[in-house]
């Protein structure tokens, strides 16, 4: 079997087998491994879905749908399933996904686990919301039925529960109804960081999507500088482009990063001024407005074999201005090269899930390469910056995250432990748990 | 339409050629041996392809019911356009040679069991003058290997069944596929290790359904390299072929 490396190639994996299961109800925790850990499409960043010296049981196989209903949007299926199969199979009904990430690659099951949350986090909360039941398989009891509603803390446990309670089966979704696949958009560029929140509060009232780029190499006098998309699903009758029209595909891995700290910086000088030149409205495709990075097929191979590192956090509302100034002006000065950094503020829709990342406050995103030594001191430097200002690291796309900042960031820790299946570890659990 | 019997339907190759067809609006009637796994299969179809699939449970090796099976995929499609043989077992080839029970079963599951099949639906496409059979045989079956050579006599003689047929059905307007998939992630195979040569189960469903729509029957390697490297394992003269350790 392949080393199975995680979608950041960063850590690396030494010894990792990977056990394919067929059928949902047959994951077999507990048989003959002595560490497993579900699995699915390989989309977290970090170590999250990596199970050093272990065993994965590899889900993507379990990726039928097993009820439908076309009346009220609730459809069941196995765990394995990928958004993107979901979509292609709920869209032409005239159903959405009623939350997603950057991605639609990821499966149910690592939606789940993750808590994973999208551009409507102030009007929608995060994916487990919109959970409505999963059926749970453990190595030490009988499969359980999991709902929100009930008081055991089996759902709780398990929404953002990092594939630890055990092994979700099939889920039940409520999807969203929408009228076609199309999004009314609107680019608006901002100055400042400040410009970005007033921009932002002013949008989340009457946009369901909102989202913004920023230029974290611009120099010292722009800092700040950025893009705001903000959008809403296309009423009826809207007619536009059609979708995808090129659909690259990076074959291998390069032997070298392409992604160099210079050409990031003129591409974001050059981008941002086209932008501010053409504010504009336009009809897109959803393709296009969720899923931009889903056009280049492995594009994290383009960061070469020492991987990539991702960082996100989310920040309390009073100390977010401060540090996000803060990082933007370590990560220009020091050259760390991030080709995505993405604002987003948080709404206050709590989710049921204990572990959950998203929470009142603003959430950066920056995408680092792997330059060696030096990244990852820059990035710990980061992390302890963040962790005083009270903030919070996202698992999904850590590898570094120590014990104290994760214990500090999600004080259930301790709860999540007690429900952990006695046959399930992960490497990012071994990290941050000890 | 087409209404098509897939036998050994929670065979992964199997699924993924379902799931091709489904979008094609064939109608199904789905045969296997294990109850949980064929409801789970046959929802998601259902799902796919908004017909109902007939379900059969039945275990291949007894082959006294393999007439009645037919007779039901009758009853339920209301004819027949298309089968799909895609069951099979690979064998421990260490166990067969010690264990003369594990070598006949091996033969029984993968060509005895295959030929009655195989034989029941022909007639019946001879008789109505249509219809296409698709038999997975393997890339095991083109020369005798000593690691797997029990499992690769029983898809040898699978594929000269399916040749005999094709060349008997031709002038009834019948097609007969033969399938020769090289290694893939499956079930089946999951204990072994992998390489660059594995397939996923869905490149071999979508050259099992091209075919099947194709005007003419034949032999079909998938992925289709296999054709080439078959070539070569084949051309290797026999007193060369007995050293090597395959
Ligand atoms: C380009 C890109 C953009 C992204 N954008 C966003 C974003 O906007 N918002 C966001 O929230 N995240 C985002 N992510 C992160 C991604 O959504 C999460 O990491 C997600 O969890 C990945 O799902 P996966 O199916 O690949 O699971 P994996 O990465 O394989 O596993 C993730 C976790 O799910 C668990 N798991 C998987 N299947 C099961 C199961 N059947 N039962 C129990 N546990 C299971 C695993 O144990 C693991 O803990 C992005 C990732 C990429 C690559
Ligand atoms: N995987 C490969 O590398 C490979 C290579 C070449 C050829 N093939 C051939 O491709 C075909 C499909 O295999 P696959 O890769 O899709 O593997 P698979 O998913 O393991 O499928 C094998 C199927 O055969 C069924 N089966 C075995 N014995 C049976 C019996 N006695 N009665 C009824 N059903 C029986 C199994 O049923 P259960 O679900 O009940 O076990 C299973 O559905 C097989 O003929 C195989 O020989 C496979």
């Amino acid at each position: 079997m392949n080393r199975l490396p995680s979608f950041g190639r960063y850590p690396p994996v030494h010894q990792q087998s990977g056990r394919r299961v067929s059928f949902h109800h047959e994951a077999a925790l507990g048989t003959d491994d002595s560490s497993a850990l579900p699995r699915g499409n390989g989309c977290s960043y970090g170590d999250c879905c990596l199970n050093e010296s272990g065993t994965l049981l590899l889900g993507r196989p379990c990726n039928r749908l097993l009820a439908f209903d076309a009346k009220s949007g609730v459809l069941r299926c196995e765990a394995g399933t990928t958004l993107e199969e979901i979509i292609d199979f709920a869209l032409p009904q005239g159903f959405f996904l009623p939350v997603t990430p950057g991605t639609r690659l990821v499966t149910v099951g690592g939606a789940i686990a993750n808590d994973v949350h999208g551009k409507n986090h102030h009007a929608a909360g995060t994916f487990g919301c919109h959970v409505l039941r999963f059926k749970l398989w453990r190595s030490d009891r009988r499969p359980m039925l999991c709902t929100p509603q009930q008081k055991d803390g089996w759902f709780g446990a398990t929404v953002a529960g990092l594939g630890l309670t055990g092994w979700v089966g099939w889920v039940d979704i409520q999807l969203l109804r929408v009228a076609n696949p199309f999004m009314v958009v609107e680019e608006h560029p901002f100055g400042s960081l400040e410009e970005f929140f007033a921009l932002s509060s002013a949008s989340d009232r009457d946009f369901d999507y909102t989202v913004a780029w920023v230029d974290c190499l611009a120099p010292a006098r722009s800092r700040g500088r950025g893009i705001l998309w903000r959008a809403n699903h296309a009423p009826p009758l809207a007619k536009g482009s059609s979708g995808i029209r090129w659909q690259a595909a990076i074959p291998w891995e390069l032997p070298f990063p392409a992604v160099g700290a210079r050409r990031i910086r003129a591409f974001n000088a050059l981008y941002y001024h086209w932008k501010r030149l053409r504010p504009t409205t336009r009809l897109a495709h959803y393709k296009g407005f969720f899923y931009p990075l889903d056009h280049i097929a492995h594009w994290n191979r383009l960061y070469g074999p020492r991987g990539f590192l991702q960082l996100q956090c989310v920040l309390p509302h009073g100390h977010a201005t401060f540090v996000i100034h803060e990082l933007l002006e370590r990560c220009a000065t020091q050259g760390m090269g991030s080709f995505l950094a993405v604002l987003k503020v948080f709404g206050e829709r709590a989710s049921p899930g204990w572990l959950s990342f998203p929470r009142p406050g603003v959430t950066l995103a920056l995408d680092v390469p792997h330059q060696g030594s030096q990244t990852i001191a820059a990035l710990r430097a980061f992390y302890t910056l963040i962790h005083e200002a009270g903030g919070a690291i996202y698992p999904a796309k850590d590898a570094l995250m120590t014990k104290e900042q994760f214990q500090a960031a999600y004080p259930r820790w301790a709860e999540l432990a007690a429900r952990r299946d006695p046959a399930i570890s992960s490497s990012l659990w071994r990290r941050v748990s000890a | 339409m087409k209404r098509i019997v897939i036998v050994g339907a929670t065979s992964a190759i199997a699924e993924a050629t379902a799931r091709i067809l489904a979008q094609q609006d064939a109608r199904f009637f789905l045969v296997a041996r294990n109850k949980e796994r064929l409801a789970l299969v046959a929802a998601d179809l259902a799902l796919r392809s908004s017909h109902e699939p007939g379900t059969y449970i039945m275990d291949c090796s007894d082959w006294t019911m393999h007439q009645a099976m037919l007779d039901a995929a009758l009853a339920h499609l209301g004819g027949l356009d298309g089968l799909i043989l895609a069951y099979g077992d690979l064998p421990d080839q260490a166990r067969c040679q010690s264990d003369m029970k594990a070598l006949r079963q091996a033969l029984e599951t993968n060509l005895l069991s295959a030929c009655t099949i195989l034989q029941l639906a022909a007639n019946h496409m001879a008789s109505q003058g249509h219809g296409v059979l698709v038999g997975i045989s393997s890339v095991a079956g083109d020369r005798g290997r000593q690691s797997n050579y029990v499992y690769g006599a029983a898809k040898a003689g699978l594929a000269a069944f399916l040749s005999g047929l094709r060349n008997q059905l031709q002038a009834k307007g019948v097609r007969v596929v033969t399938v020769k998939p090289g290694f893939v992630d499956s079930p089946m195979t999951k204990d072994l290790s992998k390489n660059a040569l594995w397939a996923q189960p869905e490149q071999v469903g979508r050259a099992i359904a091209q075919a099947m729509a194709g005007r003419r029957g034949g032999v079909v390697y998938a992925p289709w390299f296999w054709r080439w490297i078959m070539l070569v394992v084949r051309a290797i003269p026999e007193p060369l072929f007995i050293r090597l350790r395959l």
